[in-house]
């Protein structure tokens, strides 16, 4: 039989770790809201500068900037999103799996492969893999900015418009509910845009300065935004399952205690009846 | 006929400012514009500035911008803000940095310290484990 001592303090150390992971939890459901609010706020601007652009191709329909061009895959790029920090349950390794997979893919059509990650968790996975990985940021902490992503996204842009990369795909998780996040692999370049009878009559623009700058300018900014929108989520993502690991967690936590204090009443017990029969037997002794 | 022009400036993290405007001015590459209802098409990039907007109520409301890009179709006009400055030198200073981050990251690779500390922590797990295996097992007892 254990001490009871010692099932006290396991008791009490459960008990600790208990509040910890509560209090994980209601800070993570918490930041999940407002990195949902900002995702939402991050819409307007993408779905405006897909139309800008909608509009210009439009306008332009000879006119052809790199970004838009079709080419024979012999090289492809990924993006890669993930959290800077672990107790997210699944969700990295969920989405490592996914980029794993498309890499394979790509790999077995003998296209070379190169890495951009975003996220501590990413940069410590792939580097143990013997990959290219071209460009990191990490700590971008739980509002990204855009003015964070720039650089790195811009690496990517210029080996694509340098032909050394001829496809750039996005990585990171999808928020479908607090219960579930999708990993999901995205096209970013060349640029998918949208039908083009759902646009506007076109108009012939006055541009400032010329067409081929302004369409640079903007699809730039696009694939910016597409990054700074894929990296909000993923917080909203990490968020989300991080609350739910950590219930799960909490949960867990209580169930061993009911469980250690059941064998706690019982060491008790047994301890307050072999004192008791001591007793009776001792003053048995002695009476008879 | 409407004598207002919708306006909507937007940056990537977030809506700024959406409503009817009466007269808005933009800092324009080419030198601030000033865009009334009915304007001609037009699509030209800004730079850091002021953008006005004029309410047909008579109100003014100031934006600052670091830079973006204009789109003015007669009833719209759609500013697309930057949230950061923006020049060649440094976007070209700032894709340097990731590369530099990614190449250090790729020099530590996995080290020994690291093996020994998941090692350790591996022992610990697999030995609480069974802590709580024999704690079972006495209770069941």
């Amino acid at each position: 039989m254990p001490g009871v001592k010692e099932i006290r303090i396991k008791i009490a150390s459960f008990k600790s770790t208990q509040k910890i992971t509560k209090a994980m939890e209601m800070v993570a459901a918490s930041k999940m809201r407002k990195a949902q609010d900002r995702m939402r706020a991050s819409r307007p601007y993408a779905e405006r500068i897909r139309r800008v652009i909608g509009h210009l191709r439009l306008a332009n329909p000879d006119f052809r900037h790199p970004y838009l061009i079709e080419r024979e895959p012999k090289a492809v790029g990924f993006i890669v999103i993930s959290t800077d920090r672990g107790l997210a349950g699944g969700l990295n390794v969920n989405l490592f799996k996914a980029t794993l997979n498309a890499m394979r893919e790509w790999q077995d059509r003998g296209a070379d492969v190169s890495m951009c990650l975003i996220g501590a968790k990413a940069v410590h996975f792939f580097r143990r893999l013997d990959l290219k990985i071209l460009a990191t940021v990490t700590h971008l902490g739980d509002r990204p900015h855009v003015a964070d992503l720039i650089g790195t996204v811009k690496v990517m842009l210029d080996l694509y418009k340098e032909g050394k990369i001829d496809r750039l795909f996005l990585v990171h998780n999808v928020f479908v509910n607090t219960m579930t996040q999708r990993p999901e692999v995205t096209q970013l370049l060349p640029v998918v845009t949208e039908d083009e009878d759902k646009l506007q009559k076109l108009w012939d623009y006055i541009y400032e300065p010329s067409a081929a700058d302004l369409l640079e300018g903007l699809l730039m900014r696009y694939i910016e935004s597409q990054v700074y929108r894929g990296a909000v989520e993923n917080v909203a993502c990490e968020m989300a399952a991080r609350m739910v690991a950590m219930k799960a967690a909490t949960d867990n936590a209580g169930k061993l205690i009911e469980e250690l204090q059941l064998i706690y009443n019982k060491a008790r017990q047994a301890a307050i009846t072999k004192e008791i029969s001591e007793i009776v037997g001792g003053a048995a002794a002695i009476e008879s | 006929m409407a004598s207002t022009i919708h306006v909507d400036i937007v940056s990537a993290e977030g809506e700024i400012f959406s409503g009817e405007a009466s007269m808005v001015f933009a800092p324009a590459v080419m030198g601030e514009i000033g865009i009334a209802p009915r304007h001609a098409p037009l699509l030209t990039t800004l730079k850091p500035g002021e953008v006005r907007v004029q309410t047909p109520a008579g109100e003014e409301h100031f934006f600052f911008v670091s830079g973006g890009a204009l789109e003015i179709q007669p009833h719209v006009v759609t500013v697309l803000a930057d949230t950061a400055l923006r020049a060649h030198d440094l976007d070209e200073a700032a894709a340097l940095q990731a590369k530099q981050r990614a190449e250090e990251a790729l020099r530590a690779r996995v080290d020994k310290i690291e093996l020994a500390e998941a090692q350790a922590e591996l022992a610990r797990a697999v030995a609480q484990l069974r802590a709580i295996e024999k704690l079972r097992k006495l209770r069941r007892s």
